[in-house]
């Protein structure tokens, strides 16, 4: 397979994954605005960050506006990072890795684009906001079900998964990176009406309340989010989940082209601070300092794959 | 011209009943409710949404990716029919690969006096870099589209042969799915050969040319300018269906005097590249140095036996409009036969009478820019206005040499299906000829591109021509 369309897949379930997540984003941030409209704008501001997209925004609109900001994060043709624009990288992926697909993941992934250049040519109206946002997860969700469903389990299909983890637990962490101190043990204020609103928003902007209300017979705990969030192995969502299956990915890799390279060094140390499941230590080193060493460890093995599969030249 | 000229169409003849081929389709149609019929053609152009059997339109930001339109009434060839044009395609391809080799090497048919030799030097599409090399296989044009007009019963002519990358067959193969996947019954009913090998006889064909670099199974990698290009989908489907790569310019590099693709386990090389760029963007360091879609250093492979290039570089000359008007000539040196699918007359505007013809007679002819291509900077004289008329005039007087021009034309038609139902439009047809060492494989049938407005002669897709799937009948 070219290294390019290595690099190709790679993005491509990338995007599709960042354009989901955003999606669920917007939809905790709506979720807060309908329910709480005093904390709506600094919750749309840490929406913004967690998405990379601040300046972006403050530049064209200036201060967080809910309306603008949704239509910022969606559609706005003068963001890259719009969800569109997700989608139509994607869609411009898959078409430059089409040989690499079968026929049903191509078909998925480009109805999705257009039924959503349809769904998002305006903006969006408020009372359509919430169908529209689950047309987008579900859209997304049928690429990955065509990919499951009809794709040979090789190369082609690992460098799919690796974007989808890669990006996947990019996004736990920067949502992470916004609320650490909500989840920090020293900030006891347990139960108070605005802590359980944030704790609900993190656990709404990953999609996982109802699982961590199954496995915690619904005790919210802030230190009990942050372990599910980031150890638990049964959470697709979380760090520990994810690394885990890069490292299978990579491994797998490393059976069919019988070479082991640079990224998984990088890949398994990651992985090694999940495995020893201790929140507590986590807590010692500091939270916000294990998640911006995750950051930078994770862009780092993303650098490393990049050059050991040569993506580019 | 006096009074409306009567058009061939092959569906009724000059009559009202069908004609022999089209008896059982007829049959057919005539039972089926035409309302039925346009709810079918709405769910092929969303099946070709879907699959995204598109082509993007240069200079029209608004339409990026736009749909060939696709006629459901099929166009119907008896096999009797179809084996004279088949052989004569045959003999026409045959004639075109010797006339490469010869003018690349000894020119014979310069020295014959057959062919003026300014026709050759100062043709543009004649390869310097190209002389004194022999392709492997001594095959220049493994890929063939020979544009046919039809004007009666038994009348073809050649319009054109497309030498270089003949575009359009991944039109031929998906409208015949299409078809095949809306309407089953007829293909249960009516026995229509199939065109689905072309995928495999192309691989099989391309294998056949790997140089004697190659050992073991051939690598191949089609070599497409990338996403934005027009054919971009077509290179993809045809890469896809060879089970090749689709490369561009740069995965490319020359390693060990090798073209080799950069893999995700390092570089690999190629043996044979079906390339769809053309020849001067192929090689910066030996045509055009500003090019980023070629390799560097391809044509020093090339030269050395390294790799095999389909079409050959410098393939065009053969298929260049100026010389289009030899092709008669040019069979009979090669084959020692008389041509046996006609040319349309052609006068040559470089020749001082045949432009004084031309200019007197500008309302009634086809001109046409000797290097141009796809409908693009053409005069269709009868569909002119007097103003379009004048300017074509000024651009032909200044560069008389440019331009080469032919009578129109009494096309055949076809019928499309319409709200009103059937109505007669104009048709070619674009048949796709794969040319190995051994053999000569022409696909039964081609492209059928169909002008969908009333009375055009344009057919071009880039100039709103639709498509048809073209049955060629068993026996």
């Amino acid at each position: 397979m070219l290294g390019k369309t290595a690099g190709g897949l790679f993005w491509m379930f990338r995007y599709l994954e960042r354009a989901e997540n955003t999606a669920r984003m917007i939809d905790a941030g709506l979720r807060i605005s309908l329910t709480r409209s005093s904390a709506a704008e600094s919750e749309w501001t840490s929406i913004l960050s967690s998405t990379g997209l601040s300046a972006a925004y403050s530049e064209i609109h200036g201060a967080p506006d809910g309306p603008k900001v949704i239509d910022f994060l969606l559609r706005d043709p003068n963001n890259p990072g719009s969800i569109m624009a997700g989608i139509e990288a994607a869609r411009m992926n898959a078409r430059v890795v089409r040989t690499a697909l079968t026929r049903e993941v191509w078909e998925a992934v480009n109805e999705c684009y257009m039924v959503l250049k349809r769904l998002l040519a305006q903006q969006v109206q408020d009372r359509d906001l919430p169908r529209v946002l689950q047309v987008i997860r579900q859209r997304s969700a049928f690429v990955r079900g065509a990919l499951h469903g009809t794709m040979v389990r090789n190369h082609i299909y690992n460098f799919a998964r690796i974007g989808t983890f890669f990006e996947r637990a990019d996004n736990t962490a920067r949502i992470l990176d916004q609320k650490y101190y909500i989840l920090l043990p020293s900030v006891r204020l347990v139960g108070s009406p605005s802590d359980n609103v944030q704790w609900d928003t993190i656990l709404r902007a990953t999609s996982t309340t109802r699982a961590y209300q199954t496995l915690h017979d619904g005790e919210v705990d802030p230190k009990a989010i942050a372990k599910f969030l980031i150890l638990d192995g049964r959470l697709p969502r979380s760090l520990a989940f994810c690394y885990g299956k890069i490292g299978d990915n990579l491994g797998y890799l490393e059976h069919e082209y019988e070479t082991r390279h640079t990224c998984q060094s990088l890949s398994d140390a990651l992985c090694s601070k999940f495995k020893a499941h201790d929140m507590n230590a986590i807590f010692d080193y500091g939270l916000h300092e294990f998640i911006t060493d995750f950051l930078r460890d994770s862009a780092a093995l993303g650098r490393q794959i990049e050059i050991d599969y040569r993506f580019i030249e | 011209m006096a009074g409306r000229p009567t058009y061939f169409d092959e569906m009724f003849g000059h009559g009202t009943a069908a004609r022999a081929p089209y008896a059982d389709y007829c049959d057919w149609f005539q039972h089926e409710d035409t309302a039925r019929l346009l709810s079918k053609s709405e769910e092929a152009e969303a099946l070709f949404r879907l699959i995204g059997v598109t082509f993007n339109v240069y200079g029209d930001p608004d339409a990026t990716e736009r749909l060939i339109p696709f006629d459901l009434v099929p166009r119907i060839i008896a096999a009797r029919e179809w084996a004279k044009v088949a052989k004569g395609i045959e003999q026409r391809v045959r004639a075109l690969n010797a006339f490469l080799h010869d003018i690349y090497h000894r020119q014979e048919i310069v020295r014959a006096g057959r062919l003026p030799a300014e026709m050759i030097a100062r043709n543009d599409a004649f390869l310097p870099e190209m002389i004194g090399v022999s392709p492997p296989g001594d095959i220049y044009t493994h890929i063939v589209g020979t544009d046919l007009v039809r004007t009666g019963d038994d009348e073809f002519f050649v319009l054109e042969d497309n030498a270089r990358t003949p575009s359009g067959v991944s039109y031929m193969l998906e409208n015949r799915e299409t078809m095949l996947h809306m309407f089953p019954e007829l293909f249960s009913k009516i026995k229509v050969q199939s065109v689905g090998q072309y995928p495999r006889s192309l691989r099989k064909s391309l294998s056949a040319c790997a140089p004697d670099a190659c050992n073991g199974r051939p690598t191949i990698a089609v070599l497409t300018p990338g996403i934005h290009n027009s054919a971009y989908y077509e290179h993809a489907f045809l890469a896809d269906q060879m089970s090749a790569e689709l490369v561009e310019g740069h995965d490319l590099r020359v390693v060990d005097g090798r073209v080799a693709m950069r893999t995700t386990r390092g570089y690999k090389p190629i043996d044979v590249l079906y390339r769809r760029v053309d020849d001067e963007y192929l090689d910066p360091l030996n045509f055009n140095p500003d090019s980023v879609l070629g390799v560097p250093g391809i044509m020093d492979v090339y030269r050395a036996g390294g790799i095999t290039i389909a079409n050959a570089p410098g393939t065009g000359i053969a298929d260049d409009k100026a010389i289009y008007s030899y092709m008669p000539d040019i069979v009979e040196f090669y084959t020692g036969e008389k041509a046996i699918l006609q040319n349309v007359p052609t006068h040559r505007c470089s020749e001082p009478q045949a432009l004084k013809y031309v200019l007197d007679n500008l309302a009634d002819l086809v001109v046409k820019e000797v290097h141009g291509s796809g409908g693009y900077g053409m005069l269709v004289g009868p569909a002119a206005s007097k103003k379009e008329i004048e300017e074509f005039r000024a651009k032909l007087e200044a560069a008389p040499g440019n331009y080469i021009a032919q009578p129109t034309l009494a096309l055949s038609t076809v019928p499309i299906l319409t709200d009103a139902g059937l109505a007669p439009r104009h048709v070619d047809l674009r048949p796709f000829v794969l040319v190995s060492p051994d053999r000569i494989d022409i696909t039964p049938g081609g492209l059928t591109r169909v002008a969908l407005t009333e009375g055009s002669l344009v057919v071009n897709s880039s100039q709103g021509g639709g498509t048809k799937d073209t049955w060629v009948l068993e026996e």
